[in-house]
């Protein structure tokens, strides 16, 4: 299970360089979500991978009874997931803006914060 | 003290909460100063409890390390707060007349004072994917701020910012996750423990290199800076300042904390890459901004420039370099946002700050003038003021090493800064102004002149004190320094339950 | 959209969804739930309604502005956590009071984490909400 997610991981990481490295910055928030995505497998499988019951302690319990899984990176995954989710919102509609003011969504053409300098005249 | 550590970070929010709960009326604005006034009083009495205790931690809802969330302060968090705090105040009051009623109904309090929050918990905190979540914080409140009003340049500039800072966030991300795989723990001090028991050391380097690049980025590092004099041109005035003076030190900060306290284990090689980080940031930086011809361009550069300095003191990583960094984030915050400040003043009262369309501040604003001249001449390394002790306790630090390059680069690189602001005070101050106006700062109305000017008198006169009376904050930067070297203290007060 | 049955059928489900929200919501301190999820389930149902009739009906139909909802939640929550500091706790310490408790019953918990809850309920609901609007708006 593990080299499975293993290569799951370097399939996203290959497949988001690959989007990540175009002109256009749709592309570029694609690969964006994918290698967060692959960032947040990489939370989950270092949190080992068990095959347990869900970590829910039992009315009267003080503790989690038999084998059950970690709890924690599943939390942090979530944590993860959900700012992922903010982010990704955030950027979708910077490019939706910039495509609407600047005209375009090639990043070589976005140069009016950084004007090109006139070529020696 | 769990009072004493947790109102800096409360602060801010609650301050937020209120101040865009009241954006529609001047009670806004005015929140923002006081909620930042009351924040520099917090941060003061953390200092002084820090100051006493040494190092001082709390455990967040009672669980104990290494299990919850642990705030911790020691000497280098509490002055960082303490220099945030300051900066939030003059911010906040500058902020009353720079941000228009439109900016002010779009939530600027709010983000300001989120973005203040996020700094300060990432200051604070003692967890790992704790402080990635106050970066995150960070990240999403400068995101709004960098394009409130929505310019074309500010678009232009935010897609640079925001897609080079999602990259770093998940390779932050990614590396907490490989080392909670090694370690089974967040908890820094507790990480610092078992990171030495880790068999693989030869992944402890690889995630070391991970966060070096993933900080490197907030941090503006060569080769990973291209978003910073990209965006920092852009914003309001006071949206500039801010995070010229506080969000790349932040990435500093994190540098310092991770590679003193986490990653110790393979110093010659990390350490080694962070030398050359430094002088090739420290060069870059500079000739940028030699090549700008824009008040604000130039400064952004020298932000990059100046990081270097920060990065050589920790790569030297010798008790006198490690103090000399500390010293130079403070002084460093102080003056760079200060500048961002002038240069709003000088764009309000000259009409623009690229140099080649205004000129003649020195004549008719010969207070602005004086105002300027303290942190751009602290900046370059003039005697006596604050940069020259930082310099010269970085270049004393790396001869003591025999680091000889890096100690010519940065006394070269300081010439060249000097270069830069005198290029600045030339142009905007000495030659007259280019349209035969008279920009005098009484165009601007008395409240106005308030509003923006004790700010920044207020800051310089710090670089004054840092500048005149060196030895308390030398002394008190080689404590931080030792503290760092020698974590031992913070270990056992996160993990002791000393809380 | 202009479709008669998506408009009729969003006036129920916007409430039902609301509704299940609320459930959600209460009953996530013991079993799987909580304001997050609740949250996202309540902002779906306002979802729907800007769908199906427009986001200015469904502004109206919300009173408030989302974005002030959810910064009214970040308050809840800031509160909730600070107010174990007066019973000299840790901050976000869970505090606890029982109502009509007896020997064998607790009667009815109430707590800062459902006050905790809630906050971070209307922080979801709110923001999720202000970005939608924005987006349908702008497009």
């Amino acid at each position: 299970m593990e080299a499975l997610l293993a290569i799951t991981i370097g399939v996203l990481v290959a497949t988001s360089v690959y989007l990540m490295l175009a002109r256009n910055v749709l592309r570029f928030i694609f690969g964006l979500v994918l290698i967060s995505n692959a960032a947040n497998l990489i939370i989950f499988v270092s949190g080992r991978l068990t095959a347990g019951a869900p970590p829910l302690i039992p009315e009267g319990a003080d503790g989690p009874v038999g084998d059950v899984a970690n709890a924690l990176p599943q939390a942090l995954v979530l944590t993860a997931i959900v700012i992922g989710f903010g982010l990704f919102a955030f950027a979708l509609v910077l490019m939706f803006r910039a495509y609407t003011t600047l005209g375009t969504l090639y990043s070589d053409d976005m140069r009016i914060a950084e004007p090109r300098t006139e070529d020696t005249t | 003290m769990t009072w004493t550590l947790a109102t800096p970070l409360v602060l801010p929010f609650l301050t937020a909460v209120l101040a865009f709960l009241a954006r529609y009326g001047a009670a806004g604005r005015w929140f923002s100063v006081a909620g930042n006034a009351v924040l520099l009083a917090a941060s003061i009495l953390l200092m002084v409890r820090v100051l006493d205790q040494g190092v001082i931690a709390a455990q967040m809802g009672g669980w104990s390390a290494p299990f919850g969330i642990t705030l911790v302060a020691d000497y280098l968090s509490a002055v960082m707060v303490v220099i945030t705090a300051i900066t939030a105040l003059a911010v906040s009051v500058y902020a009353l007349t720079d941000i228009d009623a439109r900016k002010e109904r779009l939530g600027y309090h709010a983000l300001f004072n989120i973005l203040i929050g996020g700094v300060v918990g990432a200051f604070l905190t003692g967890d790992l994917f704790n402080l990635y979540v106050w970066f995150e914080v960070m990240l999403i409140s400068s995101f709004g701020l960098l394009i409130l009003g929505g310019n074309k340049d500010q678009i232009d500039g935010g897609i640079k910012y925001v897609t080079l800072n999602l990259i770093s966030t998940i390779l932050f991300l990614s590396g907490i996750g490989l080392l909670y795989g090694m370690t089974g723990t967040l908890n820094m001090a507790d990480i610092a423990r078992t990171l030495d028991t880790v068999e693989n050391q030869g992944l402890v380097t690889v995630v070391a290199m991970m966060f070096m690049v993933a900080f490197g980025v907030k941090a503006a590092v060569f080769p990973l800076f291209f978003w910073l004099p990209a965006a920092y041109h852009t914003p309001a005035f006071s949206v500039s300042a801010v995070f010229a003076g506080l969000l790349t030190k932040v990435g500093v900060y994190a540098l310092i904390r991770m590679f003193t306290l986490v990653f110790d284990g393979d110093v010659a090689f990390t350490h080694q890459i962070l030398l050359w980080v430094a002088g090739l940031t420290m060069v870059t930086g500079v000739l940028g901004a030699a090549a700008q011809n824009d008040m604000r361009k130039i400064l952004s550069f020298h932000i990059v420039s100046q990081i270097g300095y920060m990065i050589m003191g920790l790569a030297l990583l010798t008790p006198l370099a490690v103090a000399g960094a500390v010293f130079y984030l403070v002084h460093h915050i102080v003056v760079k946002a200060n500048l961002f400040l002038i240069a709003g003043v000088a764009e309000r009262t000259a009409g623009s700050t690229n140099l080649d369309r205004i000129g003649g501040l020195y004549k008719s604003a010969p207070l602005l003038a004086i105002l300027f001249f303290i942190p751009a001449f602290s900046l370059a390394g003039f005697p006596p003021l604050s940069g020259f002790w930082a310099k010269y306790v970085l270049v004393a630090a790396a001869i003591e090493d025999q680091g000889w390059i890096i100690a010519a680069v940065a006394l070269l690189v300081g010439l060249l800064t000097i270069f830069s602001m005198t290029k600045i005070w030339a142009e905007a101050f000495w030659k007259p102004h280019p349209e035969g106006a008279d920009p005098a700062l009484s165009q601007l109305t008395p409240q106005a002149r308030r509003h923006l000017l004790i700010p920044i008198a207020g800051l310089a006169a710090m670089t004054l004190v840092i500048g005149f009376s060196p030895d308390p904050f030398v002394t008190f930067a080689k404590d931080a320094a030792a503290q760092l070297l020698d974590p031992t203290a913070y270990i056992t007060t996160v993990l002791g339950g000393k809380a | 959209m202009n479709s008669i049955i998506l408009r009729v059928g969003t006036q129920y489900l916007c409430g039902l969804l609301v509704l299940f929200s609320l459930y959600m919501l209460i009953r996530g301190h013991n079993e799987p739930g909580g304001g997050f999820i609740g949250g996202l389930i309540g902002s779906t149902g306002f979802v729907l309604f800007a769908l199906a009739c427009g986001t200015a009906d469904a502004r109206n139909a919300l009173k408030v502005m989302p974005q002030n909802i959810a910064m009214a939640g970040l308050g809840i929550a800031l509160l909730a956590g600070i107010f174990a500091a007066f019973f000299g706790d840790a901050l976000f310490t869970g505090q606890w009071l029982f109502i009509n408790e007896t020997a064998d019953s607790k009667g009815i918990p109430i707590s800062t984490v459902l006050f905790f809850d809630i906050g971070v309920y209307l922080v979801v609901f709110g923001s999720i909400l202000s970005i939608v609007f924005a987006m349908e708006e702008e497009i």
